[in-house]
């Protein structure tokens, strides 16, 4: 049997109830939503069912969104059935705070450096990571710069004009 | 119309007839069997002419550098013939292209691998400021970590003005003073930059 979205989002209600929500179907990618409680065990229940056979991480990263208290940070799954061709998608909602997500390195060997990258960039902590520390910035790097309270030029230049570079200055 | 091909079927005799360039001669007494300079000048003559570069290319000034390199350009003509890829044995490193903050000890260290006297060429922006990665990520120029010679400005720099820039170096290394390298204002300059 073809293995379509509304199949897979009949599995996953029926096994998870009112912890899978949020479903949409953006260009026809499934997407939902799951507590960060659960995403060990809805990723589990990907990878093992006989059907749904999600057992390929094409990526993890995280979003951040200042203006939901409670809910800053996502952090996104893509997972990739690679027998049927299918992909899906979904999210886990945490505060910034207390940025604490389960890792997901014991079911994917690959979400070992994505997780390491999603740390650097957005500070989620990925509790049972094995080596959780800064892959692409320098170690000595002390904050997280994919946070949206952090533009993006550098802040230690001096030699700029400020008013030239959008910085400081007006530009109407 | 598309333009049409053409192939080099009747290639042209190199006319090296009066053709070649030859170094001038320092200026100096001379007379009839003797000529007498100062063993600066002629230093200063031997190493402008046969400076050994050492490309350190990143990115998008990289690729200008090899047309640089190539037979159109030919950054050959000016006694730069061989590339050396072992900083011990080169006098000058050409930093092309955009330096990571993380690669910045990297280039620091190559650059004192390199022996005395050595040059620093910055070509592009990035080299030089940063360019438009004005960004966390990103070294914003690399005179913070080395001291540079020359900058060449561009994003990227057509091949001209890399020779151009590799003509500047060789106008410095020509004019330099033997002593300018163990001076107190060179030492304080490299001990600025954390470099005994
Ligand atoms: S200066 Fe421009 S061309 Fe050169 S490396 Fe930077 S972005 Fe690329």
């Amino acid at each position: 049997m073809e293995l379509t979205n509304d199949y897979i989002r009949q599995r996953l209600e029926e096994k998870f109830g009112v912890d899978v929500s949020g479903f949409e179907q953006p260009y026809g990618l499934l997407t939902f939503e799951t507590p960060k409680e659960n995403n060990l065990k809805v990723m589990q229940f990907l990878f093992d069912d006989a059907e749904l056979r999600f057992q390929f991480l094409t990526d993890l990263t995280a979003v951040h969104y200042p203006d939901q208290p409670g809910r800053e940070l996502a952090v996104v799954y893509h997972l990739h059935n690679l027998v049927d061709n299918v992909r899906i998608r979904f999210k886990v909602f945490t505060a910034i705070e207390q940025p604490d997500v389960f890792t997901a390195t014991s079911l994917y060997a690959s979400a070992n450096w994505m997780e390491r990258e999603t740390y650097d960039f957005f500070g989620v902590n990925f509790v049972g990571h094995p080596n959780l520390k800064r892959i692409l910035n320098v170690d000595e790097m002390d904050y997280f710069p994919m946070r949206k309270e952090f533009p993006l030029e550098d802040q230690t230049r001096i030699d700029k004009d400020d008013e030239m570079f959008g910085r400081g200055g007006h530009i109407f | 119309m598309p333009r049409p091909v053409r192939f080099n079927v009747h290639p042209r005799e190199a006319d090296i007839h009066n053709n070649i360039a030859i170094a001038e001669m320092p200026a100096g007494l001379q007379g009839e069997g003797y000529f007498a300079t100062s063993l600066e000048r002629v230093v200063g003559l031997a190493r402008k002419n046969s400076i050994w570069p050492l490309p350190f290319a990143t990115s998008c000034c990289g690729i200008e550098f090899m047309a640089t390199m190539g037979s159109h350009y030919d950054l050959s003509r000016f006694g730069s013939e061989r590339m050396g890829f072992t900083p011990r044995q080169c006098d000058l490193i050409m930093v092309m292209g955009t330096i990571a903050k993380k690669m910045a000890p990297i280039l620091r260290q190559v650059y004192l691998q390199m022996a005395e006297p050595r040059w620093v060429l910055a070509v592009g922006a990035c080299a030089s400021s940063g360019g438009i990665f004005d960004t966390y990520s990103v070294l914003q120029g690399i005179d913070q970590v080395i001291p540079v010679d020359v900058y060449v400005p561009g994003c990227p720099p057509r091949p001209e003005a890399i020779l151009d820039g590799v003509l500047r170096i060789q106008e410095l290394v020509h004019n330099e003073s033997l002593r300018r390298r163990h001076s107190e204002h060179y030492k304080a300059l490299l001990n600025s930059y954390g470099i005994e």
